[in-house]
């Protein structure tokens, strides 16, 4: 498919895709040099919204910050929730009690399903299908309002404490969970007969948009990137946290590193996390859902710390330099699509621009992440 | 042997790096490499060659610090000689056996002369995709009169946006980088919002 061939004296020229363009996911800039339809070279434009989360994390205390982690990624918002908890956890030696362990994976998971159904949507939209979207509207807007009933948000998570979680989850909780994933797995076949078996999806994806699985090693690409290119990685399993443990659920690795590979990668985590849900709900413990005896405020040893989740995009990190008082001397956030994302310009060369496009949806693009 | 042992031992034939190992349930990684500017290149061959690959870069600003936790320590110091000398008075009143010093805390490496006061420092976080985990930070001071260090974006393709963004934040310049022109700020920018001293 790709046989681009440059000539010697072809005339190139420069094609600006975005800032703001639906295919871009968010206020992306690349500079592509095209001969025709072929891209010669691009140039990822990155800053448009940078906001400087890092910088606020100096002159936030630690628990004012949380709010912060949510405006990052924005559709997975409680997995920054989860590693920013983590990482001051780790500093200043909080226990969290195990309910609230459970619970924290549960509506981690469920907001894991809920940003793969959104990305499967628009997936398919830069390909040019639009119902599928509205499908996964339709299911993503369920897990959104059991979230918003114990988080009292839909987007923006701030439901993560030190030590526990902001609210329990009741029995209506639970109900209405158990009967959204009876109805997802319902609904699985028909995104895969709509969706996956669809000719026209085959022939954009099946052997387009190869990442080697060395590129993605010198990038550093984690998450459904790197386990599309055949990498057994997922820090849930290699690095466990919290309660991941106890559950049974297989990590979906596809070797072919292609956008199909990617695509089935996070088709497949979607169920692995309705799995996870379902022990978690089963094996949900009685007892506090936030540690009795965590301080007012929170001064963590002098120090760095080092915490990372497995966020819906990859591995989120946390590294924190604590000076002892009640803010960060210096906080870093490493989010996975700035990593992602830094293999584009040399992935995407002598390919295709509807193909590039292609690869660019199936990195699963959350600009306010890679900006910060 | 052990996947730490292995890269210790590999990591100790770059001379002269200083490898501390580190609680990972503590800390969160497993070895703390001090390497000059010299050796970050050095690093991260030995580490690419060994399976690892590169997490993230960052820098953080010392500004004021070292002069401050010699003043914390100095105080700590002289709380834990206070609190000795009571429990041994107490200790010698009561006829019973005087307790032991307690262990001398270890003192982190101070900066050389040539770092100043108030270094900056580089750090690297890698990790590995498989097998037994491994956690390493190598970390680099720069004196911040003139922050410079090699760039190994050469080695590991996905540095050049973390040094982009680290001389961004910083000002830290990673020579041999190819393109070191702002990353997330504006195109003009010749500010650096992360060092201490900074003031919008």
């Amino acid at each position: 498919m790709n046989n681009y061939a440059r000539s010697e004296n072809q005339e190139t020229f420069v094609l600006n895709l975005g800032p703001q363009h639906p295919a871009t996911h968010g206020v992306l800039r690349v500079k592509l040099t095209m001969d025709g339809e072929y891209i010669v070279h691009a140039e990822p434009v990155l800053g448009y919204i940078h906001r400087m989360h890092e910088k606020m994390g100096e002159n936030r205390t630690w628990a004012q910050f949380m709010p912060n982690t949510a405006r990052m990624d924005y559709l997975g918002a409680l997995s920054y929730n989860h590693g920013y908890a983590l990482a001051v956890e780790r500093a200043a030696g909080i226990e969290v009690p195990e309910r609230a362990e459970y619970i924290r994976v549960i509506t981690v998971e469920l907001n894991r399903i809920a940003s793969h159904l959104l990305w499967f949507g628009a997936f398919v939209l830069d390909l040019g299908g639009f119902t599928p979207l509205l499908y996964a509207f339709d299911d993503r807007e369920k897990i959104l309002d059991l979230l918003e009933s114990v988080t009292g948000a839909r987007l923006t998570f701030c439901y993560f404490r030190f030590g526990g979680v902001y609210n329990d989850i009741d029995d209506e909780f639970i109900a209405g969970t158990t009967a959204f994933i009876k109805r997802l797995r319902e609904r699985m076949p028909d995104y895969h007969n709509l969706v996956t078996k669809n000719i026209i999806m085959i022939k954009r994806l099946k052997g387009i948009g190869i990442l080697p699985e060395e590129m993605c090693r010198r990038y550093g690409a984690t998450g459904p990137v790197l386990r599309g290119s055949g990498v057994q990685y997922d820090v849930r399993k290699n690095e466990p946290y919290s309660v991941y443990p106890e559950f049974d659920f297989d990590v979906p690795v596809y070797s072919e590193c292609d956008s199909m590979a990617r695509y089935m990668v996070r088709m497949d985590e979607i169920e692995q996390s309705m799995r996870i849900v379902e022990q978690a709900i089963a094996k949900l413990p009685e007892g506090e859902y936030i540690a009795p005896k965590v301080p007012k405020i929170v001064k963590p040893e002098p120090g760095d710390y080092y915490a990372c989740v497995e966020a819906a995009r990859g591995t989120f990190g946390v590294r924190l330099v604590s000076d002892g008082s009640n803010t960060a001397y210096r906080l870093k956030l490493r989010s996975p699509t700035f990593s992602n994302m830094s293999l584009y310009g040399e992935a995407c060369q002598g390919m295709l621009l509807a193909d590039a496009l292609a690869l660019m949806g199936s990195l699963d693009l959350v600009i306010p992440e890679i900006d910060r | 042997m052990s996947m730490l042992a292995e890269i210790k031992e590999a990591l100790s034939a770059v001379s002269p790096v200083t490898i501390k190992e580190t609680d990972y349930k503590t800390k969160g990684y497993h070895l703390d490499v001090a390497a000059g500017p010299d050796q970050v290149v050095q690093c991260a061959e030995v580490l690419t060659g060994h399976g690892f690959f590169l997490e993230a870069i960052t820098g953080v600003d010392w500004l004021g610090q070292v002069a401050r936790m010699k003043e914390a320590k100095a105080k700590a110091a002289a709380a834990a000689a206070k609190k000795l000398a009571e429990a041994k008075a107490a200790a010698a009143e009561a006829g019973q056996e005087v307790p032991a010093a307690p262990e001398p805390v270890a003192v982190e490496t101070v900066p050389e002369e040539e770092l100043g006061e108030d270094p900056m420092e580089v750090v690297y976080d890698y990790n590995t995709t498989g097998g037994e985990l491994c956690r390493v930070v190598v970390r680099c001071k720069v004196p911040r009169s003139k922050p410079e260090l090699p760039t190994i974006s050469a080695i590991c393709s996905g540095a050049n946006w973390h040094e982009r963004e680290t001389h961004d934040f910083f000002g830290i310049v990673f020579t041999g980088h190819p393109d070191l022109s702002p990353l997330l700020l504006p195109e003009d920018a010749d500010f650096h919002p992360l060092r201490k001293d900074f003031t919008a």
